[in-house]
Order: structure tokens, then sequence, then C-alpha cells
């Protein structure tokens, strides 16, 4: 009898409980768009914030209501925006992946600092002061503000205070290239076969006084390969994958700025 | 009474090293290096190229942009440069050289009376004569009495309240006429006739001074100030002697008020008057390493390495300089830094001066908030930018700050807060530029 009552009224209790939750959750239910959930799932859950917003879920509740594009997830890269896209029902082009590259090689063993900066260990504080403390106002100020934003651990900081990117776990999301003061951080199409290593605007004259690894603007690269590369100012541009002709122009360089990309297959 | 505001601190004066020197002049410099901008505001263009001869006082940049003032050459000869120099405030600046040759000036046309003039017509005046907020800022003083507010009441900024500083005493005491006059001038050109002139009390010769200049001048009264700095910012000088407070994100004209320093308004009354462009101004070359220090009349453009050796060199190796004054000068990396408008001061420091700081974590003493002349919660705001918490700084209130550095002097723990501050501002500004999303995207 004891243990008829017992069950009894435990599963009274139950019923009373389950039937409250029942109404609670129809009446306070949060509806959640089947959309949203579908792009949830197509996203990589990274949380990284390289698209701008806090995380995939509000990326996701953004695409659907139509406030954020569909190809914003940059670490899912193609792949995940042609998902999405196909959840959303838009049309896109295949985009190009992206690869982070550092732009700088001076470092603090080749460029020297003009004052001894006792300030946070941060590249925008330090720019701040007199436009931070090398010598070179372009040049990369080595505190790894780039290294603290890389949510993918794909950038590290070499013995010279230089960053440097782990080209596999990159995913082009381009935070490193937002906290950077400078523009020494760049993204190029992964295919990229060269690319120069040097943001400096300065005369020749003033770059050789300071740095002897960055761009003095002689402009020999682009007389050896006229169609490959030209001169935006002091700085050649590269606008061409022939190999045989920016090889050449390589060999050339006397500041050996122009840097070959090894591990690009030729074919891509 | 002696009037003040909330907050605060009183760092060591040092101000005794120069106070009671008067003015010398410096000869002319063989080469000056005029940055084209000099100013809060656009930069200037050239309006001469390399290889021009200019006179004295000719205009040889300017912009069209309303918050900005042209520049003039500080002494006559030969362009013989326009490049990136070193300069006090951004580091680098485009500027142009002037190697010199003779002393010629361009013909100067000065008014015999200012009340002839219209306000327009001042201002006018006080615009090409590019005068800008002599105090360090270096605000365009054309911009300033142009306000689209009722004013009410002017305020000449006389405290000086920066250690070591005494560049604006010695003017308020050797040229109180002239800067009496620049200031009616300013009234005029604002249409008010209320003005008070904020002395702090630790300077009574140009208290008195002042006085016996402004006597006859009804609508002129001079006010003494607690020495305490920051009294020489625009909104503690309101709230002490008018006890109004600027709004938040606000500016003086806000509450019917504008404030200028003096020797803004003497070289107001030299570009009126004389018709002489602002080329020269007077500077404070003192600290514990300097050998004599001096207050030095230089021209714009002048080295700060000429000024140093005019005052004898050195005592020892130069380990840190800071332009402007100690609490919000800015530390300096090259000595062929230019003198630029706004340099109130240089202060020379070696070795045994700077100590070495080790910032420590925050130990919630609350000095901080105690001296902040805002209001602020200071030390919260540093803990905030640490942790890049934007939201909360913005609603904290970190555009009010003025970085003028009291949290920072008076942390025990000595955390960089004004620097965590500065960093916080910029990291905002940089996030508004280029959007959440990144440059160049645009939510579709």
């Amino acid at each position: 009898m004891t243990a008829f009552l017992a069950i009894l009224s435990l599963a009274g209790i139950g019923l009373i409980l389950g039937i409250g939750l029942g109404i609670a959750a129809k009446k306070f239910g949060v509806a959640v768009d089947r959309h949203e959930e579908e792009v949830m799932q197509v996203l990589p859950g990274t949380n990284c914030g390289a698209c701008g917003f806090p995380g995939c879920q509000a990326y996701a509740a953004a695409v659907v209501s139509g406030k954020a594009p569909v190809n914003a997830c940059i670490a899912g890269g193609n792949e995940v925006n042609m998902k999405l896209a196909e959840v959303m029902g838009a049309e896109l082009e295949e985009s190009v992946p992206q690869v982070a590259v550092v732009c700088c090689r001076g470092g603090k063993n080749k460029v020297e600092e003009k004052f001894i900066y006792q300030g946070i260990n941060n590249c925008l504080a330090a720019s701040l002061l007199q436009g931070g403390g090398k010598r070179c106002p372009y040049g990369c100020l080595g505190f790894g503000s780039c290294v603290d934003a890389c949510p993918f651990g794909a950038l590290k900081m070499d013995e010279n205070c230089l960053p440097v990117v782990d080209e596999d776990a990159c995913t082009g999301c381009g935070l490193c290239v937002k906290v950077c003061p400078g523009n020494i951080i760049q993204l190029i199409p992964r295919e990229t076969k060269a690319y120069v290593a040097c943001v400096s605007k300065d005369r020749g004259k003033d770059v050789r006084e300071i740095c002897n690894v960055g761009c003095f603007g002689c402009g020999i690269c682009a007389k050896v390969a006229p169609q490959a590369i030209t001169m935006d100012g002091n700085l050649p541009h590269i606008h061409s994958d022939n190999m045989e002709k920016i090889a050449k122009a390589v060999e050339k360089c006397p500041a050996k700025v122009l840097i070959v990309r090894e591990n690009v297959s030729s074919s891509s | 009474m002696i009037k003040t505001f909330p907050g605060g601190i009183h760092p060591p004066q040092y101000k005794s090293l120069t106070a009671e020197k008067s003015v010398e002049t410096l000869p002319l410099p063989q080469k000056v290096f005029i940055p084209l901008g000099q100013y809060t505001g656009a930069a200037a263009t050239p309006t001469v190229s390399v290889g021009d001869k200019v006179k004295t006082g000719e205009k040889i940049g300017e912009s069209n942009a309303f918050v900005s003032a042209p520049v003039h050459a500080a002494i006559s000869g030969k362009v013989t440069a326009i490049s990136m120099h070193p300069h006090p405030v951004v580091g680098r600046e485009e500027a142009i050289v002037i190697e010199r040759e003779g002393d010629e000036w361009v013909e100067l046309r000065g008014h015999s009376s200012y009340e002839i003039l219209t306000p327009g017509e001042i201002r006018e005046i006080v615009r090409s004569a590019g005068i800008v907020g002599l105090g360090g800022a270096g605000f365009p003083t054309a911009v300033k009495i142009s306000p689209q507010k009722q004013i009410d009441t002017f305020i000449l900024n006389g405290a000086e309240c920066e250690p070591y500083i005494s560049a604006d005493y010695r003017l308020m005491v050797e040229n109180a006429e002239e800067i009496v006059t620049g200031m009616k001038i300013l009234m005029h050109a604002l249409g008010v006739n209320k003005g008070y002139i904020a002395i702090e009390d630790n300077k009574p010769q140009a208290m008195r001074e002042m006085e016996k200049a402004s006597s006859s001048e009804p609508g002129i009264k001079v006010v003494l100030l607690r020495t305490k700095y920051p009294q020489g910012s625009e909104k503690q000088l309101i709230k002490a002697i008018l006890n109004r407070e600027v709004p938040s994100g606000g500016l003086p004209p806000d509450v019917g008020v504008v404030v200028n320093n003096a020797a803004t308004a003497k070289a107001c009354a030299d570009a009126v008057l004389l018709g002489k462009p602002l080329i020269e101004r007077v500077v404070t070359v003192a600290g514990p390493n300097v050998v004599e220090p001096k207050n030095i009349r230089v021209r714009i453009g002048t080295p700060f390495k000429d000024l140093i050796e005019f005052c004898g060199g050195t005592v020892e190796t130069i380990t840190k300089l800071v332009a402007g004054g100690p609490l919000m000068g800015v530390a300096q990396y090259s000595l062929q830094t230019p003198v630029i408008k706004g340099t109130c001061g240089i202060i020379v420091f070696s070795s045994k001066d700077v100590p070495d700081f080790r910032p420590s974590e925050c130990i919630r003493c609350g000095f901080c908030v105690d001296v902040c002349p805002m209001g602020l919660l200071p030390g919260e705001l540093a803990t905030y930018i640490e942790k890049e918490q934007w939201d909360e700084c913005e609603k904290s209130g970190l555009s009010d700050c003025m970085e003028c550095g009291s949290c920072a002097y008076i942390c025990p723990a000595k955390r960089q807060i004004v620097q965590l501050i500065k960093y916080g501002k910029a990291k905002i500004a940089a996030v508004g530029k280029k959007g959440l999303l990144g440059e160049g995207f645009s939510l579709t």
C-alpha cells in the first residue's frame, strides 16, 4: 500500500510538473529560426570573430535576418560560403582563398630603435608614440599584436621579433591585418607566387640609411621583368605569375625584397 | 577667495629655475624646419617650392580646410628641401627647410586700432597670421573665435600649471600691456564684454602686472586660482571661475565661454596691430640636466639642439627630452626636432632623473579616482582597455578623458593608465574607421 502511494504521488508530481513545463515551453519559448539552426550547422563554430560579429551564432542570426552577406565567414573559406549560399538560396561566385604574408624583413637585428620604449606591449599603443620606436617609420614594430589576434595559432614571432606565418594554419581571415597599425601583414591570394617584403614609401637613400633589407626603389626588377613588375612610387608591384621573368628579377634584386613563395604549385 | 576645481595633483613646481629670468632672444638660426602640420586640423600644403627665396613672415603653406592655419617662413633665405623631418608630436611630418640668408622681412601692415575692425576682419587677420593656441594643443584661434553658440564670457588662460614651464609667466610679467590688448581684441571679435584673467596663486608678480595693465578695463577681472595641476585646462578653468560644467563631449562654447592662452592673446595683438604673423614664441628650456635653464624667444622651426646649446648645453648625456610640460609633453628621439607653434617648453633629463618604471597590478587604492579632474574612474577605464571591453569604455566616458596624466602620476602601482587610455581611444577610432566588418565591407 505504502509503495503504491509513493508511486502514485511521484507520478502525480511528475504529471503536474510535466504539464507545467509543457505550458511554459509554449508560452515562454524562444522561436529559433529554422534557417538559423541550419546556418549554424554549416559554420565552423570557432567563434573567431573575423566576420565582424561576436561569434558564429551572432553571424548566423545576422545572415538569416539579411544583415550580413553569406560570404563573410573567412575562416570557413570557400566551402562554407558555398554551403551557406545554398542554405540561404543565394548565388555566390567562388572566392579566392587568401593567405597572410609579412611584408617586412627589418627585424630587430636589421633595423635600429630610435629610442628605448617603456610602454605597454602592443603595436598600436607603441605606434602612437612618435610613430613607434623603429627607425624605419613603416617597419614592423615587433610587439606581436598580430600573434595575439590570430584565433588559429597561425602566427608566431621569430627571434628577431618579426611575425612568421604558418601557411597551413592560416585561414586568411585577416584579423592580423586589422590589428597591425602599419601595413606589414597583407592578404594575398594563396596562388600568388611572389610578393614584395617591404612597405617603405621613403626615398631609396633614406631607406638604405636605416635598413639593408628594405626596398630602396632602384627599379632593377622592373627593368629586368618589365611585363611582370612595374614600379609604383618607390615600391615594385608584381602583377604576373610568370615565374621565369620574376625569377630573373629576384636574382637581380640587390636588397632581396622580392620573396618567392616556395610551396605554391605551378599548376594552380 | 582662491578658486579651484575638484580633483587634481600637486607635483613639485621647479619653476624657480627660470621664473625670475628675463626672456632672452635666440640669435637667428642658420636653418629652420617648419612642419606643415603644427596644430589640430588639416595639414597645410606648401605654397613655395625648393629653390625659392622667402622673406621672414612670408606665407609658405596653407590649407583650405576650416580647421587649419597657414604656416609662415620664420627666417629669410632659401627653401632647400621639403621633406620628412622629426616632429615633436607625431614623430615625423613633412617640413619646409629654409636656410638663412640675411634677415629680410615682408612688409608688415598693421592697424592703428582694433576698434575700427569688424569681428569678421579680426578673424581673417588672426587666421592669415597662422595663430593657433600656444598652450600646447594648437587649436586654430580663428576657429575658436568663430563659435556657433552665444558667448558671454572670455577667459584668458595664464594658469600655466605644468611644472618647469614659465614661458607664459614671463610674458605676463614683461608684456602685460600687449596681452591685455590681445585679450580685448579677442573679446571684441567675440562680442563679449566680460573677461577673466586666470592666474595660479604661485605667480603673484604676474597677477600684479596683469591687474595694472587691465585696471582701466571695467569688464576684465584678474582671478587667482589655487596652484594645482591641471588648473590650466579649459574645462577646469571654467569650473573654477564660473562654476559651469562643460557637458560630456562638449566644448567651452556650449556653456557660453571661450578660453585662450595668454601667449595666444599677445600673438593676436601683434597680428592685428603690427601685422606680424606667428613666427616666434617663448620656450622654457629647463630640467635638471640643463646647464643654464632659460626662457628663450625663438623662431618657429628652430631645432631643439640650438636652444640647448644656447643654454650652455647639458650637464650629462641626455636620457630623456620632453617637448611641452613634463606631465602632458611628449618624449623626443631627436635633437633635430624643431620648435613648433605649440612647443611651450623643452625639459631635459639625465639618467639619474629617469626612474625605471615597473608597472604592476592595480591595488584598488582609488587615488586615481580622487585626483581625476574629469570625475572619471581612470583605473577602471585602464582595466576595461586591458580586457578589450570597448563598450564598457565608451559607457564609462573614455572620450571625456583629456589625458592630463594626474592618475598615472599618483598611481602607486605605476600603471600606464594614460598610455592605455590613448591606446583605447585609438583602437576605438580604428575600429570605427575600418568598421567591425573590416575595410570595404558593406552590409547588404
